[in-house]
């Protein structure tokens, strides 16, 4: 304090009676909390880009687990940008800029409106960017030249005669001031603009117990008012799926793990929705078939909705935002792995629906849940990155009657891989993990009938028992060891075998079998033994695999080739893998009638043109401040004995290495007219001489 | 009063800033106006009103920027001449192969992997020319980076063709993935920063500069060679719309600029050390850095603002909210609020030196982000460019 000249005691009274509310203000105005809000706004919104928000709660749960899950919960993770401690730091910061703004601004008009111009010679000669001449020009002279530079360097002026001399104040760029005003202001104006358009208000009376969230997955009609808002004159943002032919009249506007229904002024139907692909499968447009009607529409109004061009109706505007199924019914025939030799199953079914199946051991219910025509991506369960159109699928969820569930992928048609045509079935046990995908070969038919036949003519007790006489006599046969008696036996060995291949694979069995025959004799007894036994395993596989082509209708006589070859082991190392597929049935998309649903954003957004308006203004300001440069030039301008002399300063606070560049410029123009003029009045003072 | 002729030999110029305007600037304004009209005329069945304006408004930009900067009108003058040659020759797509000019020079995979070999090769000129002190080499470095900037920039346009040669419907501005905008941030890195090197007449940021335009390149050079990017893919419907003629490319101005500022933060730390030293070799003293690190600070921060409002008006027409807390949208946030700070700090609390050069650096990791970390590791409705 003691360094503080006169008027310290002064203030320091006042200061005693500053209120409370000033220091607040001060603190609220003040450039440290700023630039702390402005960080710490910027650290805080990571938050929300690292959570993924307003995802279904069930997914949280399991991503962190009961404990962390409430904790994040409490803190509104899960949204936010809505919570409350980050909209207390917006609130903040607004405050914080309005405060600046409301002290700052009329010291800013002031300064644009003054021109200095009671500067001392003292003063001037203090400034950094000055420069001094003693010229031979009247006073009147060079009061003219130095008005002329300034005018041509942009600067208003104000004259002042301080009597013994004249001073000559020069200002340009004041505006510069205005683009802080306006910066600030817009920062304002765009904070209020979205406060209007987010869904405070709409959480307000959440709280207040006006409105009821709704989180059952129920009809329309059902829900109660008390989740309802009639169409009114505020603002929301909500989605609307709407299946092809049907029609709605709301919109769902999502709160956390609920919604409320916002009804609308008019009913929209939908006639079709489109979808069209460019040659890499790549969607290429997305449009659906509206019609719009209400008490205040006259007449319908048919319009086709494209993504990029929203339809608006007063005030509201429809979005053509995503879309996905509206309950497409599938013809799906489903295949008992059992080994029960049954007729496979005519299913039929629609998206997004349930329903039960009876198969030999128990119930499954089955719940369709998804449904797609076009796939384009990379096949899956292969290393192969080139995308790919792998045509219709569907995904199901098998249930079993304790409630446990299986999630299926499969795809419709099959897909080539390496020359080889499999069908695709992906299986998962829970959502959170990848679907695993199994491959089934399909036949020169392009169907999964010879599979799935060969598959049941191995693990029915009865075809296999079939097979592995056929083929067991055949190996005999073969093996010049014709003696029908042994048949019995030699099968029953086949049928391990076959049974130890499935579930262990070709190479457990071999080893199986060396040690087998380890006790049996010489070495080339073994040897042969051996190879019988691999020879009856290959009769019946192959017995077992003709049964199979016949019932699926393949013609028996004919000559096999290789692609006969390849299905056949593709088949045998398939088939132990389904013992991992976890339920004894294969679904088979046999036909579909595709019923689209497309999903409507549907906003009313009364603050977006405060938005834009403070945008606008956002822009001005910042052009201002960084590209109008407030620079200030006094010339002083006194008789000195004989001559005149000129001091010339300048100033800009903001920008001061390029303004001594300009000021730099400026010395030289000042040179150069003083020059000028001198040499014209020489050139009249010699014609007087 | 004295005649103008006179004022001149004075070594003024009484007049004002259209006054003082050579014939040359105006023929070369108007040949670009008529070429403008020409092509809105040329090209209206695949334009609507807006594309039209955007059109209109490219050559206002381009004027406006030729005659505040007079390299820029030669550089324009090349650009389209070269351009025009290559389209010339380019009927359909074979000839790329076929054609001499289009298959070693002038296709877009020609002209793009020119523009990599030249700005590798400007670098390590400029960094020569620094630590040498030779003026030659600061010269060669500029000449090699005005010629890799007109490489990219024809490689773009060149390819913009060729978007329409493969099928009309599948034409569109070649700025909507990946590998294409690097290609632009490149090179308009490369023409802000020699608008700076004009400017404050110093060569010595050239390398510094380009050490982050040839980190660009080797990402495009990996992208190119081990993800095939530069295909040509037809578009998503969200991304058919005229928004993103101006989107894009007011971003990476902004993009460019804070790389620059970034950069020249690390000359700036580097020279701190040994202040005597680097400024004998060179560099321009503290003062000067620190003025050039504002002054592409507050170019990128006024070009980012109107790419974040572009974005917005955009987001308001093809998703139906102008903010949704997308993942991209809250990083530009981020990425405005940091460098707001950093204003902050330097203007009203008069911060300067180290500390506010290594947060412009810091800064060009938190653009860096915005710019792909998003893509690459978080989801959200900004869906071009995935890895
Ligand atoms: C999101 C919030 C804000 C933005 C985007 C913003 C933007 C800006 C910009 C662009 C400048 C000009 C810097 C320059 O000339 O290089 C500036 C200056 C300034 N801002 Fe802010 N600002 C914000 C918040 C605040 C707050 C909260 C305060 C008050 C506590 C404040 C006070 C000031 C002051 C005093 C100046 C210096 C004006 C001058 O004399 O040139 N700003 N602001």
């Amino acid at each position: 304090m003691a360094s503080v000249p006169q008027e310290a005691g002064a203030a320091g009274r006042k200061r005693q009676t500053r209120s409370t509310s000033v220091i607040l203000l001060n603190f609220l105005g003040s450039m440290n909390l700023a630039i702390t809000l402005l960080v710490a706004i910027a650290i805080a919104s990571v938050i929300g880009t690292v959570v993924q928000q307003n995802q279904p709660y069930e997914d949280y749960l399991s991503k962190f687990g009961p404990f962390w899950f409430q904790v994040f919960d409490n803190l509104g993770l899960y949204d936010v940008y809505s919570a409350m401690w980050y909209l207390a730091m917006l609130a903040f910061l607004v405050v914080s800029v309005s405060v600046c703004l409301v002290r700052q601004t009329p010291g800013m008009l002031r300064e644009m409106g003054k021109f200095r111009e009671h500067q001392q010679e003292r003063s001037l000669r203090a400034f950094r960017n000055h420069r001094e001449w003693q010229t031979t020009l009247q006073p009147e002279e060079v009061e003219a030249v130095a008005a002329r530079a300034l005018k041509h360097n942009g600067m208003r002026m104000r004259r002042k005669d301080h009597g013994h001399g004249v001073l000559l104040a020069g200002m340009a760029g004041s505006s510069n001031r205005i683009g802080y005003v306006l910066t600030h202001l817009a920062i304002v104006v765009i904070c209020v603009g979205g406060l209007v358009d987010g869904n405070l208000m709409l959480k307000y009376r959440e709280w207040t117990g006006d409105l009821t969230l709704e989180t059952r997955n129920i009809p329309v009609s059902q829900i109660g008012e008390e989740s309802r808002i009639p169409p009114g004159r505020g603002s929301f943002r909500g989605m609307v799926n709407i299946p092809e032919g049907a029609g709605a009249r709301v919109v769902f506007l999502p709160l956390r793990d609920g919604y409320i229904v916002q009804e609308l002024p008019f009913r929209i139907e939908v006639e079709e929705f489109r979808v069209e692909h460019w040659d890499t499968g790549e969607p290429s447009l997305f449009e659906s078939d509206l019609i719009i009607t209400g008490d205040d529409i006259d007449e319908p109004i048919h319009h086709t909705l494209r993504v990029n061009h929203p339809l608006i109706i007063d005030g509201y505007a429809i979005y053509q935002s995503s879309f996905g199924d509206g309950g497409s019914t599938l013809n799906l025939r489903g295949w008992s792995l059992l080994g029960d030799g049954a007729e496979p199953l005519d299913i039929e079914q629609r998206v997004s629906s349930r329903e039960e199946i009876e198969i030999a051991d128990g119930g499954l219910t089955l719940e369709l849940t998804e449904f797609e025509t076009f796939n384009t991506r990379r096949v899956p369960g292969t290393e192969n990155r080139e995308m790919e159109e792998l045509g219709p699928s569907f995904e199901y969820r098998l249930r079993a009657a304790d409630g446990s569930a299986r999630e299926f992928h499969n795809y419709m048609r099959p897909v080539d891989i390496d020359g080889r045509k499999f069908f695709l079935s992906g299986m998962r046990t829970t959502p959170q993990e990848p679907f695993r995908y199994l491959h089934l070969p399909a036949d020169r038919n392009d169907r999964p009938d010879t599979f799935l036949f060969f598959h049941d003519a191995l693990s029915s007790e009865e075809g296999l028992r079939d097979a592995s006489e056929r083929g067991a006599w055949v190996a005999m046969q073969e093996f010049g060891l014709a003696q029908e008696e042994l048949v019995p036996q030699v099968a029953a060995t086949g049928r391990e075998l076959v049974r130890q291949l499935l579930d262990e694979g070709f190479g457990a069995v071999m080893t199986d079998l060396e040690a087998r025959m380890a006790d049996q004799g010489e070495e080339s007894t073994q040897q042969s033994l051996i190879m019988f036994s691999r020879l009856v395993l290959e009769r019946t596989l192959w017995e077992a695999f003709s049964d199979a082509r016949e019932a699926a209708g393949d013609d028996l006589e004919r000559e096999l080739d290789e692609a006969d070859q390849h299905f056949f082991q593709d088949s045998l190392s398939t088939i132990p893998a389904l013992a991992e597929y976890g339920v004894p049935l294969f679904l088979e998309l046999d036909s579909y009638n595709h019923r689209q649903a497309t999903g409507l954003q549907i906003a009313r957004a009364p603050g977006a043109n405060i938005v834009y308006f403070g945008s606008a203004l956002l822009v001005a300001g910042i052009f201002l401040l960084f590209y109008v440069s407030h620079r200030r030039v006094w010339c002083w301008i006194r008789r000195d004995g004989e001559r005149t002399m000129l001091l010339v300063a300048g100033a800009n606070q903001r920008d001061p290495l390029s303004f001594e560049r300009k000021f730099a410029a400026l010395g030289d123009e000042f040179d150069k007219r003083l020059r000028a003029a001198e040499s014209t009045t020489d050139r009249s003072d010699s014609g007087d001489a | 009063m004295s005649t103008p002729q006179e004022t001149m030999q004075a070594g003024f110029d009484e007049r004002g800033f259209f006054r003082r305007l050579s014939a040359f600037d105006w023929l070369w304004a108007l040949a670009f106006l008529a070429g403008t009209i020409y092509a809105s005329m040329e090209f209206a069945p695949w334009m609507d009103r807006y594309e039209q304006g955007i059109l209109y408004l490219s050559w206002a930009t381009l004027v406006a920027v030729g005659w505040m900067w007079k390299p820029a009108r030669l550089f324009s003058i090349v650009v389209t001449l070269v351009t025009l040659f290559a389209l010339a020759r380019y009927p359909d797509l074979a000839a790329g192969q076929s054609d001499f000019f289009l298959n070693y020079l002038l296709s877009s995979q020609a002209a793009i992997m020119w523009m990599c070999a030249l700005f590798l090769a400007a670098t390590p000129v400029y960094f020569a020319g620094l630590l040498l002190r030779s003026e030659f080499l600061n010269k060669l470095g500029t000449a090699l980076t005005w010629l890799a900037s007109g490489a990219g920039f024809v490689g773009l346009l060149v390819r913009w063709w060729e978007s329409y040669l493969i099928a009309p419907d599948v034409g569109r501005i070649p700025v909507t993935n990946l590998y294409e905008v690097f290609v632009l941030f490149a090179f308009t890195t490369a023409l802000i920063y020699l608008y700076y090197e004009h400017r404050y007449r110093t060569r010595a940021m050239g390398g510094f500069v380009g050490l982050i335009i040839c980190a660009s390149i080797g990402f495009l050079l990996w992208y190119h060679f081990a993800q095939g990017a530069h295909e040509i893919e037809p578009l998503i419907p969200a991304l058919q719309s005229w928004w993103m003629k101006i989107h894009v490319p007011t971003n990476f101005v902004a993009y460019g600029a804070f790389a620059i500022a970034a950069m020249i933060g690390v000359a700036y730390v580097i020279q701190a050390r040994n202040p005597q030293k680097w400024q004998e070799r060179g560099l321009p003293s503290a003062d000067v850095m620190d003025d050039l690190m504002y002054k592409n600070i507050a170019l990128g921060f006024a070009f980012f603002t109107i790419a974040t409002i572009l974005g917005a008006l955009w987001a308001a027409e093809a998703w139906g909210g102008y903010w949704s807390w997308d993942p991209k949208e809250t990083w530009s946030l981020i990425t405005w609020l940091n460098y707001a700070a950093w204003l902050h700090l330097r203007f009203t609390k008069g911060w300067r030196g180290v500390p506010m050069a290594w947060w412009a650096i810091i800064g060009l990791f938190v653009v860096t982000f915005t710019f792909l970390g998003v893509n690459i590791f978080l989801s959200g409705l900004h869906s071009y460019g995935e890895l």
